[in-house]
């Protein structure tokens, strides 16, 4: 019974008094729980690829444990892309959001210091047996430990930034047109595409034949075309197929590379969920243990895309062409030999020949839709006022994590997610099958 | 103008691509031309000091099943187009395991060159993978200066030793160096010589074999050991031998120094289906 140390502490519960420190906030560290989580086996390598994919997304990682799972989040710069892959506890080992009644945990790291803990997955495969995730309430670091063979441990300690919780808003029920196949498949389809593809068109055809193909921004003062290619694949490669011929969207390819090459590890179906141009389009992975959703903004339709369109069709020089390219595979029998010719200048003294008149696709860059240009929002996308909600998508249901944060803030930030460069000009291709 | 071409032999559309790709590596743009039964492709690189210029001629039979083109006009009756060489080899990559290469000129937008791959897959349904190619179709009054090159006589012809080995050498003087001199005699001898203020370093190539002198009044004078030496860019001839991907039957160096102290360096490779100079 004598006096006790003035720092001593009694118990371990949440309620019992810690010693104060100087330069810390005590109360709202106080409030918040610990977080465990216990990571085993060949998981550890499919939670590594996942971080993986997500840093093609963005720059910082948002992490949530939710009651329904483990929550990693991230969005793009320019709010063009967002990530979310979603753990159910039974990924886990061992799993505790939260300790019981305390507020769960909302952070936010660097995607670069979380991806080093990750980055060698050849490692991660080979020598780390469990990785452990936890937050102490009181301790400002994220702490990942990894449980190496041979005894060996790595400990990493992240500091992180409390923050809210990113929440983007959309449904894929509400999306007209699916597509579903093994990522494996489609991870082919996108083989002849040339690695540095900024962005690719997903639409459908004649005869239900799905038709990939890079896009390119017409650079009017560019005098050299690059290469176009496209691939076509046949209704029977998917397992669902819902959508109307002529319907189309652009996006980024790169950022879809993400998550693809982390469905084809982990060997699931991708489902591609979309609506018209200008409308995200989602793309979904699933399983009995996670779920991984990428919502990716697609270029939108202008009013001078509709005119071209019509100005192609009348000075296309040879609309046979079309005609035959699909559904059925070339036969020379068949192809129509005037539609093969090229009228070359005959005058001799002619620079070279582009004969017919190069169309071009649009007159110049066309301002974006929304009022507001994404870099504006990103300033004022700081906890203050718009607590890193993204700006919520036209189809506006009630997505995965609650409508929480968007509420109030959804009538300043309009429309569908623009396109990562804002200043370009929005024209969809021309899309005859 | 009309050119279509179809491929369906697993072991040409994979030489065609092999030849494609070193193409690709020594130029970045070149020049198809298209006759009846020939394709060739041109690089006319002509600079102050030490260009490249390059000729390659495939016979069309060998490589096609379906080949039909019409040129410019009866009496002319060839197409000459310039295009990306790194497009056409990126293009014959997806072709690797295909069924069948279709390749046509076409007018989408703009001239281009359709290389269209069948490729296998696990369903039914064929996949086909286009690509469309940027050309631009090379007026006839350029045509001349495209012609096949005239090989004059060379003072010293001699078989090359193994080009990989070759590669390996010259990859490592690389480093030292950015000029070479290729000495050879009419012994079989090839010397593969770099000289700097530090260092000179000479590589020695022994009973290499000599291919039978085409005139045979240049050769009377001449002593068998006397070297004849060229001085190139060493980055050019690693580009040549760094493209070499076909196994070539033979593989020749010709030195020739004409009457003006002009010297030039004549790289020439033969397979069984093509051949090449450089």
């Amino acid at each position: 019974m004598g006096a006790e140390p003035a720092g001593a502490v009694r118990g371990k519960g949440p309620r019992a008094r810690r010693p104060r420190r100087a330069g810390q906030c005590w109360p709202w560290f106080g409030r918040r729980g610990s977080m465990k989580c216990l990571v085993t086996g060949s998981n550890v390598k499919v939670l590594g690829k996942a971080v993986h994919s997500l840093s093609r997304i963005g720059d910082e990682l948002y992490l949530e444990p939710l009651e329904d799972g483990l929550s990693l989040r991230t969005v793009n710069s320019s709010r063009s892309a967002y990530a979310c892959f979603l753990f159910a506890p039974l990924f886990f080992q061992q799993y505790q959001a939260t300790t019981p009644g305390q507020d769960l945990l909302r952070c936010k790291i660097l995607m670069k210091s979380f991806l080093s803990v990750f980055r060698s997955l050849v490692m991660l495969e080979k020598t780390v047996e469990k990785c452990c995730i936890s937050l102490n309430g009181q301790s400002s670091r994220l702490v990942v430990q990894l449980h190496c063979k041979f005894g060996v441990r790595k400990t990493h300690n992240l500091s992180f930034q409390d923050c809210e919780s990113l929440q983007a808003v959309f449904d894929p029920a509400l999306c007209p047109h699916v597509l579903r196949a093994p990522a494996r498949v489609l991870g082919e389809a996108v083989l002849p595409f040339p690695p540095a593809l900024a962005e690719v068109t997903l639409g459908i055809g004649r005869g239900c034949r799905v038709i990939l193909r890079s896009y390119h921004e017409e650079d009017a003062d560019s005098t050299v075309r690059a290469m176009v290619t496209e691939v076509c694949l046949g209704e029977e490669d998917f397992q669902q197929l819902q959508a109307q011929e002529g319907a189309a969207i652009t996006f980024c390819l790169k950022e879809f590379r993400g998550l693809l090459s982390f469905a084809e590890s982990a060997n699931l179906n991708l489902c591609i969920h979309f609506d018209a141009p200008g409308r995200p389009a989602i793309f979904t992975v699933k399983d009995s243990l996670l779920d991984g959703h990428f919502v990716l903004a697609t270029l939108s339709e202008t009013d001078s895309y509709s005119q071209d369109l019509g100005s192609l069709e009348r000075h296309r020089p040879v609309p046979q062409l079309q005609a035959h390219s699909t559904p059925h595979p070339d036969d020379f029998a068949n192809d129509d030999i005037d539609s093969y010719m090229i009228a070359m200048e005959t005058t001799i003294g002619n620079e070279g020949s582009r004969a017919l008149p190069s169309i071009s696709l649009s007159p110049g860059p066309q301002p974006p839709q929304s009022p507001g240009s994404p870099s504006e929002e990103e300033d004022e996308a700081e906890p203050s006022t718009v607590p890193g909600t993204p700006p919520p998508k036209k189809v506006g249901a009630e997505g995965e994590g609650g409508g929480g944060g968007g509420g109030g803030e959804g009538s300043r930030l309009q429309n569908s997610l623009v396109p990562s460069s804002s200043a370009r000009c929005s024209s969809a291709p021309s899309w005859p099958p | 103008m009309k050119f279509r071409g179809k491929i369906v032999d697993g072991a040409c559309l994979n030489h065609f691509t092999r030849i494609s790709n070193m193409i690709a590596k020594l130029a970045k743009t070149c020049t198809l031309r298209i006759s009846p039964d020939k394709l060739n492709f041109i690089l006319c690189d002509k600079l102050a000091n030490g260009g490249v210029s390059m000729w390659c001629e495939l016979e069309q039979e060998n490589f096609f099943s379906e080949f039909q083109m019409e040129g410019f006009s009866a009496e002319n009756n060839e197409i000459y187009l310039e295009l990306t060489s790194e497009n056409l080899s990126r293009a014959l990559k997806t072709a690797q395991n295909a069924r069948a290469l279709k390749i046509k000129l076409t007018n989408k937008h703009f001239p281009c060159l359709t290389v269209s791959v069948e490729l296998f897959s696990m369903s039914s349904s064929t996949r086909i993978a286009t690509h469309d190619i940027p050309i631009k179709v090379i007026p006839r009054k350029l045509w001349k200066d495209l012609q096949e090159p005239m090989v004059p006589d060379p003072d010293v012809s001699i078989y090359l030793p193994v080009l990989k080995t070759m590669k390996s050498v010259v990859e490592k003087m690389k480093n030292i160096s950015s000029h070479l001199v290729v000495e050879a005699n009419r012994d079989g001898e090839l010397n593969l010589k770099i000289e700097t203020e530090l260092v000179c370093v000479t590589t020695h190539f022994k009973d290499l074999g000599n291919p039978p002198l085409a005139s045979e009044s240049t050769s009377q004078d001449r002593n068998p050991e006397h070297m004849a030496e060229v001085h190139i860019d060493i980055r050019k001839l690693l580009q040549f031998l760094a493209g070499q991907q076909v196994n070539p039957t033979k593989a020749l160096c010709m030195h020739r120094i004409c009457h003006s102290g002009k010297k030039t360096l004549l790289l020439r490779v033969e397979t069984n289906e093509t051949y090449k100079r450089l």
